[in-house]
């Protein structure tokens, strides 16, 4: 286990001295963003309801906030940081680009069978 | 013969005899296993996305589904149990990683504290689990699903802090008790194979009648309006839609039916939290397997410790997907 460990994190703003404390540092980061998600979808603020690129802002920020939670454990916890870049991108490249084509997919037919729903002479309201 | 062995010792990576990607094989193979489950994961949130988008003006408000909280009856706080729930699984992922770090300088004493401790809060985690799918499927409110499939819900109007809002009634807060005789069929008193599931406690006559008895109960649909609440009739619309469409009572929530909203709802519940709860139950086995090993010293004799690398990365597997089951099921 001769990997050298990489000790920074958000590019080298906040660097710590040695794993143990890199372990630390992520969990108050991960920590702090699950309580920001928390308290946001306690009180949903009303000024984030409106709609921004087909989605509420709000839904919008949890979407980014659990992308960045995902990318900590897998940067940190699971090393993928001191991992060779093919290794990296033979998993994220292959993992990010297949899930987002399932998910253009479905989204999309789910959206179409709801304009039928709603636009079609089809009762549901029985 | 000119067909040498070359054994890739002139200074190439690719030329074999070398791990080019710097990992063990066995290493490999647990990210690749990785990838493959994290598309299988993505594929059952994916179908959710999908059902959710098709039945996007009347899908369950998980805000008022998950409200619940052990040792605080009656009350209502969305959120705080799952998101204790999120920071246990976080915290034993942060053990696992510092296992794995003890291991990196064959610390034998920490894997083993760190290695039990992470077991401890899949422990936790999974019991939470349980307890979450029983309050779901006990379910508190009741209500009536329609000939065609929507589910209705009941409260009133009440005055709170000044402002007017509408609160959740169970059933048998306002339903009448009409003697009946109605029995379950089991497989013991009619033909051998047939037999229904529990009778609700309640029949629709009963909620009928208890609902023109009490003029202050109000239904609500599923449909959401534009402010994004569940719209509720009025007084006169409430008691013809139960009388010309109510079809059966609900009461918590099974595979068939469930008082939250649509079939589909508490499904993927089921389906997805419960595949989740799956792995974190056999994450908590091999772990288990691992401490073991850990203890009778078979890492410390390879001088290597590996093996709680390769758990590690399918532990923080189960954490990451917890993270994106969180936020679909509970926040967005």
């Amino acid at each position: 286990m001769a990997h050298a460990h990489q000790l920074q994190i958000l590019r080298g703003l906040v660097k710590f001295k040695s794993v143990t404390q890199k372990i630390w540092g992520v969990l108050i980061l991960l920590s702090i963003i699950t309580t920001v998600e928390v308290v946001l979808g306690i009180y949903k603020p009303e000024s984030l309801m409106m709609k921004f690129v087909g989605m509420k802002v709000l839904n919008w920020i949890f979407i980014i906030l659990t992308l960045a939670k995902a990318y900590y454990i897998t940067w940190d916890f699971m090393h993928m940081r001191d991992e060779k870049a093919n290794l990296r991108r033979m998993v994220i490249w292959t993992t990010v680009f297949l899930i987002c084509y399932l998910l253009f997919i479905l989204l999309q037919e789910g959206g179409y069978i709801e304009s039928v729903y709603s636009s079609s002479y089809i009762r549901r309201d029985f | 013969m000119d067909t040498t062995v070359v054994t890739g010792k002139e200074g190439k990576v690719w030329g074999g005899g070398e791990s080019p990607l710097n990992v063990s094989y066995g290493k490999m193979m647990m990210w690749f296993f990785i990838v493959s489950d994290a598309l299988t994961f993505s594929g059952f949130l994916a179908a959710y996305g999908f059902s959710r988008f098709k039945f996007i003006g009347s899908w369950p408000i998980a805000d008022e589904v998950f409200t619940h909280v052990p040792f605080l009856h009656g009350q209502e706080h969305p959120m705080i149990y799952v998101a204790f729930m999120t920071f246990v699984l976080i915290m034993s992922s942060v053990t696992m990683v510092l296992a794995v770090d003890a291991g990196h300088h064959l610390n034998k004493a920490k894997v083993t504290l760190y290695m039990l401790l992470t077991i401890f809060g899949g422990l936790i985690f999974v019991g939470s689990q349980a307890w979450e799918w029983a309050t779901f499927i006990k379910g508190d409110h009741g209500a009536v699903q329609t000939k065609g499939g929507n589910i209705l819900q009941f409260g009133e109007y009440q005055t709170i802090d000044g402002k007017e809002v509408f609160k959740r009634l169970a059933i048998k807060d306002f339903a009448a008790t009409i003697p009946h005789e109605r029995v379950q069929l089991d497989r013991k008193s009619g033909v051998w194979f047939m037999s229904e599931g529990s009778i609700p406690s309640y029949t629709i006559e009963e909620v009928t009648k208890g609902l023109e008895a009490h003029p202050n109960v109000l239904v609500r649909t599923e449909q959401l309006n534009e402010h994004g609440h569940k719209t509720v009739l009025s007084r006169e619309e409430s008691i013809n839609q139960l009388k010309n469409n109510g079809k059966i009572v609900v009461e918590g929530a099974n595979l068939h039916v469930n008082e939250y909203g649509t079939s589909l709802f508490a499904n993927f519940f089921f389906f997805i939290t419960g595949f989740h709860g799956f792995h974190v139950f056999s994450g908590v086995v091999i772990n288990i397997i691992i401490f073991f090993n850990v203890i009778l010293g078979t890492y410390e004799k390879r001088k290597s410790y590996e093996m709680v690398e390769k758990v590690g990365l399918y532990w923080h597997f189960v954490d990451l997907v917890w993270v994106f089951v969180f936020t679909f099921f509970y926040l967005v």
